[in-house]
């Protein structure tokens, strides 16, 4: 491991701008810009964090756990002197040794193989969702599509019960607000978060899941002692936590490239087997998770800038995800791109888990889609979601022309 | 499917992660080799050019891809908090076939070898105590695991047994922690007494084993009653197996391509699948090591690997064709 060396070093150039500002939240590109032209770390005084934006530095800072952890919160709450609002989560929170036994027990429950059994009722969803939305012409795809598609199939994939699924996007929305600062974003959810999260707890409980799902199997590598009882629930809490919000914009991320760039939509139905790779695109394109933080866990030397030992440093997954010098033409959503490398499930020991049931979910929707409609177009303003971590669409309204 | 557009290729930057082939191997050289006991070396590998190297966890285990065409597990004992190097330990095995001499006498500090994984079927699982069974070179896994026990806080102790007490590795790196360790050689103190070291143990204890197969057997003898899940062995020779399921020939499916092919009771379904053109990667072809791991869509596999408990076996959804066959007339293979 390279400690900073007594070499010359530089002040990290500082930016002061707030990140999650309404107006930065809304459009993020100029900022990403500036921070990929400042250099490979910056410093942004307003919260006293370092902060990166280009693919190598961030890319390189997530594969390395062992000097930026995640153990001291992903969010810019530091949990070496405060109290995380609800217990950390096993697998976003935690580092090497904790991290393995949750991480193991989840990995075979959601690898391509676990899920296969899981296709034939989804590619039935994603039919009925794509009748329902021909029946209608005009419709949001957000509502109607983004939010209802991953609602419809993955909390019966976890198995929980119907009653009070209502609550997953308000959680979920809250929890990615609170990797933020406190600002109104986060007090908006305040009021509602207390019964939204017992109701999230109640549903990692074992005798409220189905036999059949996830967290049933979570449970059942508790039996073996994988992992404990107690860690059990926390691991199906992850589920909940993670796997809706993200889903919804990552959809809802792939319908805006098709809407903006109806070219791409033709090159999806001549070669539908491309919905893979319109959805890694998609999410490389729009990040639906934009940032995340890291803690240093010695003296890091970036660049010239050597970050002490102790503070956090927000990875700018989109803005890697847009470097100019990672990828050409870094603005267009293009089927023909490899987007493999992208940052945007993360890199490393912590990347995204739930991956495979995300891509499944949108491989089924995107075939129902590119099978039945010849044109997908816009039909009024798309109207942007504001979230401090996550970058997403409130509506999107759409016309189908079908085949 | 093909995908035409490069990234930028002027401004891409290197790897930080040294990158998996088209086999599921890298290229590593062998950066220190070091006597470690009576017959025992440690070997470092490194990238070319410093690269990381993918992560593991303790009990994980590497491919060593051998240039006269043999494929080797060894399990990693270093320190996975180096990510730059993986350390082994090679036990000189006079009756095996070759590999473990060929590492001894020919492979130098210099030069490049393939090494696939990690993987690992011999994970450290939360409990209350922790006993670790080493005989001989099984000692490797259990380096790191100890590591990770003290650093999680969970007590543990360590019965290592060996032939004599100067073919036993890493003897000095267990010293520092007293009398957690005990130490066994064979020709002092007899065979190990794993009876009472199981019995003292309550039933929070996880014990993981490691070692030649007469102790396994002798482990699992003495932990009949603990719960499910509280004994964890790793193998790295193939347990032994009742009689074959069915003493017929069946049918094996690849549902890609439709292909079926016609496998009399003594094939290896696995040399039906390459003679096929199959794209299924194998290593041990004793069914102990998972690199031919093949998911199962349809049909009842007779699983004869080392690898699956009992559970997994009976979900029918992933075998091993290097040694498993079929119960049913036809097994459709996700190929
Ligand atoms: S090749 Fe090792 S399990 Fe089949």
């Amino acid at each position: 491991m390279s400690l900073a060396t007594p070499d010359p070093t530089v002040e990290a150039p500082a930016l002061d701008v707030d990140p999650f500002g309404p107006e930065i939240l809304a459009d993020p590109i100029p900022f990403h810009e500036r921070l990929r032209a400042a250099g490979p770390v910056v410093h942004l005084p307003r919260y006293d964090v370092y902060a990166m934006g280009r693919y190598a530095e961030v890319h390189a800072a997530l594969v390395d756990w062992q000097r930026f952890q995640s153990a001291a919160g992903v969010g810019l709450s530091n949990f070496r002197s405060e109290k995380p609002w609800r217990p950390p989560s096993l697998l976003l929170e935690t580092d090497p040794p904790h991290h393995d036994a949750p991480r193991h027990v989840l990995e075979p429950i959601l690898n391509p193989r676990a899920l296969r059994a899981l296709r034939p009722r989804w590619e039935t969803a994603a039919e009925e969702l794509v009748e329902d939305l021909l029946e209608r012409e005009r419709f949001d795809a957000v509502s109607n599509l983004a939010e209802r598609f991953p609602l419809r199939v993955f909390p019966d994939a976890v198995g929980i019960p119907e009653e009070g699924r209502e609550n997953l996007l308000p959680y979920g929305d809250h929890l990615f607000n609170a990797f933020g600062p406190v600002n109104a974003l986060v007090e908006k959810g305040l009021p509602r978060i207390a019964g939204v999260s017992g109701w999230v707890n109640e549903q990692c409980r074992r005798e409220v899941l189905s036999a059949d799902g996830f967290g049933a199997r979570i449970w059942e590598a508790s039996d073996c002692g994988d992992i404990t009882a107690e860690q059990a629930p926390l691991v199906v809490r992850s589920l909940l936590s993670a796997g809706v919000d993200t889903t919804v914009h990552a959809l809802g991320a792939v319908m805006a490239g098709f809407l903006s760039s109806p070219e791409q939509w033709e090159r999806l139905r001549a070669e539908p087997a491309r919905a893979r790779v319109a959805f890694d695109e998609a999410i490389r394109w729009e990040s639906p998770v934009q940032t995340f933080f890291r803690t240093a866990t010695c003296d890091v030397r970036v660049g010239d800038v050597v970050v002490p030992e102790g503070r956090k440093i927000l990875m700018f997954l989109g803005s890697a995800n847009n470097d100019p010098s990672r990828w050409e033409r870094p603005e267009e959503f293009d089927l023909d791109r490899d987007p493999s490398g992208h940052v945007g499930f993360g890199m490393g020991i912590h990347q995204c888990v739930g991956q495979h049931v995300a891509r499944m979910e949108a491989e089924c929707v995107l075939h129902a889609l590119a099978r039945r409609v010849k044109k997908i177009e816009p039909d009024g303003i798309p109207v942007r979601h504001l979230n401090n971590t996550l970058r997403g669409f409130s509506s999107l309204p759409a016309r189908l022309v079908a085949r | 499917m093909s995908l035409s557009s490069s990234p930028a290729a002027a401004g891409r930057p290197a790897p930080v992660v040294a990158s998996v082939g088209a086999s599921g191997r890298v290229a590593l050289v062998v950066t220190a080799k070091d006597p470690v006991a009576d017959g025992v070396v440690r070997l470092r590998l490194e990238a070319p050019g410093g690269l990381r190297l993918p992560d593991w966890t303790p009990g994980a285990h590497i491919d060593l891809g051998l240039p006269n065409g043999l494929t080797r597990q060894y399990s990693l004992c270093g320190d996975r908090w180096d990510p730059r190097s993986y350390e082994i330990a090679v036990l000189r095995e006079p009756d095996g076939r070759g590999g473990s001499a060929f590492v001894h006498d020919h492979l130098a500090v210099g030069d490049g070898i393939e090494v696939g994984g990690p993987r690992n079927h011999f994970p450290l699982v939360p409990a209350d105590r922790y006993l670790f069974v080493a005989g001989g070179i099984g000692i490797t896994p259990m380096l790191p695991m100890i590591e990770q026990a003290t650093m999680l806080d969970t007590p543990w102790s360590l019965l290592y047994g060996g032939r004599r007490r100067v073919s036993m590795a890493f003897v000095d790196r267990l010293a520092r922690w007293g009398d957690r360790v005990t130490l066994w050689p064979q020709d002092s103190h007899g065979l190990l007494d794993l009876a009472s070291a199981v019995d003292a143990e309550p039933s929070g204890t996880k014990i993981y084993c490691c070692g030649p197969a007469p102790l396994l057997a002798a482990v699992e003898s003495v932990c009949t009653d603990r719960p499910v899940g509280h004994l964890r062995i790793e193998r790295f020779e193939a347990r032994e197996q009742g009689p074959p399921v069915r003493t017929t020939g069946y049918e094996v499916e690849l549902a890609r391509t439709g292909t079926v092919l016609g496998i009399q009771p003594g094939d290896s379904v696995l040399d039906a699948l390459a003679a096929a053109g199959a794209p299924v990667l194998a290593s041990c072809r004793q069914g102990v090591c998972g690199t031919c791991e093949t998911t199962v869509l349809a049909g009842t596999p007779d699983h004869r690997d080392s690898l699956l408990d009992e559970a997994q076996r009976r979900r029918n959804d992933c075998f091993y064709p290097c040694v498993s066959r079929s119960a049913s007339d036809r097994l459709v293979l996700d190929l």
